[in-house]
């Protein structure tokens, strides 16, 4: 299983999109893809924003589907850092099981 | 373009501070203010600043009438002095208190966004759990700037404590493309006040129409800050365009309840005020409140997520009877 350490990347204020973005392109997508198994270790992180978490994971669910959750352990998160995580994973499977609209993304 | 900063302008009777604001003649800025002592919102300073870096930006014209003594301190202290009139000779006299404020800064970039909030806590003295909402409410505010707003100065940002009523309030200004421009690259508002209320929906981004947003937008930062100020009862403001949405303060007697729908929040939405070019936000957030950052997470987490299940359900279609 891959850990990755999210304080040393972040801070103890997870907020910064482009690290999020960076982290799962060269962290996490490959490993989801080859069905491995990550863990998010949160030690250290206070709190963290929506806006870090969804451009950590959202895409990886929506590439992989909802099973890849079952290869995502995120480990030592706070109640804070907990409840977004728990928003950001409804939402994306919100929007998965939901008919997409006819328009495609803005480029 | 013309400013008067008046006796107060707060988010609650913002509408002083609006009514001699005249967004003509982009090369001119004229500023006036109330001789006597002034007391205003962050959100004020924030954007007068970026008027003023704005005007600087293309070699225009700024003309000041001279601040009188009791409100040049303060101008001098939030950092607007120094924006408005060059080598002003003015210097903060180290015997005046500090008080507890964040001089307005212009930040462009993810980095400058990261020092700030740094910078930040530490100058306002809260306890780490009051810190949390508002370095929350700075990260989404300045990050939807850089990368939605394309504002040649980036995004102004002021705070500051207030001690008689025991509130942090926050302003975040940028002269970009503001929020109907931004909306439409997706949807297809009419005029801005649509678009003010398309923009603070969960789940609402300009990049797409897809529900969850897309690998790097969510469409919920301004939804959150809305609820952040709402749970905190206090207010909350977006200015763009020609359109404003200030949400009034949630009386104590009343249960906190949070809508993703803007227009069932007990709010002031209008249009046909002067021109903003670009988006102003300001928001206040109470310390008193008690309530714990989490719970407020889970608050909106509910929120956010029936709305979504509303949406699918409209989706469905129903049998004719004939």
């Amino acid at each position: 299983m891959k850990s990755i350490e999210l304080f040393y990347k972040t801070g103890d204020f997870a907020e910064d999109k482009d690290v999020a973005r960076t982290i799962r392109i060269t962290e996490i997508d490959s490993e989801i893809k080859n069905n491995n198994k990550v863990q998010l270790n949160f030690a250290g992180v206070t709190s963290a924003t929506q806006s870090f978490i969804h451009a950590l994971i959202s895409q990886v669910i929506r590439d992989n589907g909802v099973k890849s959750l079952d290869n995502i352990q995120f480990k030592n998160c706070n109640s804070r850092v907990k409840a977004i995580v728990e928003i950001v994973v409804e939402y994306v499977q919100d929007g998965i099981f939901t008919e997409p609209n006819d328009d495609a993304d803005v480029k | 373009m013309k400013i008067h900063i008046p006796n107060s302008a707060f988010i609650g009777n913002i509408e002083s501070f609006l009514a001699h604001f005249d967004p003509n003649d982009v090369e001119i800025l004229n500023v006036t203010s109330n001789q006597n002592w002034i007391s205003i919102h962050p959100l004020v300073i924030s954007m007068a600043m970026a008027l003023s870096e704005e005007v600087k930006s293309i070699n225009g014209e700024i003309t000041c009438q001279s601040f009188n003594a009791k409100s040049r301190p303060y101008f001098l202290r939030m950092g607007l002095l120094d924006s408005l009139i060059q080598d002003h000779g003015h210097i903060i006299d180290e015997h005046e208190s500090s008080g507890r404020f964040i001089p307005a800064r212009r930040i462009s970039t993810s980095e400058q966004l990261n020092q700030f909030i740094t910078d930040m806590v530490p100058l306002l003295h809260t306890t780490p759990e009051q810190a949390y909402p508002i370095k929350y409410v700075m990260s989404e505010l300045v990050r939807n700037v850089l990368e939605h707003a394309r504002s040649e100065i980036g995004a102004v940002v002021s705070a500051q404590y207030f001690q008689k009523t025991n509130r942090i309030s926050i302003g975040v200004a940028d002269r970009g493309i503001g929020i109907m421009r931004a909306i439409n690259q997706s949807y297809q508002t009419v005029n801005h006040k649509d678009a003010i209320a398309l923009a603070l929906r969960p789940g609402i981004t300009g990049t797409t129409r897809k529900i969850g947003g897309t690998e790097y937008n969510a469409g919920a930062g301004l939804f959150f800050t809305k609820s952040i100020a709402k749970v905190s009862r206090d207010f909350f403001i977006i200015y763009s365009g020609d359109s404003f949405f200030k949400l009034h303060k949630t009386s104590e007697v009343n249960k906190v309840r949070l809508y993703a729908d803007p227009n069932k929040d007990r709010a002031k939405f209008v249009d046909g005020v002067p021109f903003w070019k670009g988006t102003a936000v300001g928001i206040d957030i109470s310390m008193d409140v008690n309530q714990d950052f989490q719970d407020l997470l889970e608050m909106i987490g509910n929120a956010y997520h029936l709305d979504v299940k509303m949406a699918n359900r409209r989706k469905y279609k129903k049998p004719k009877f004939v």
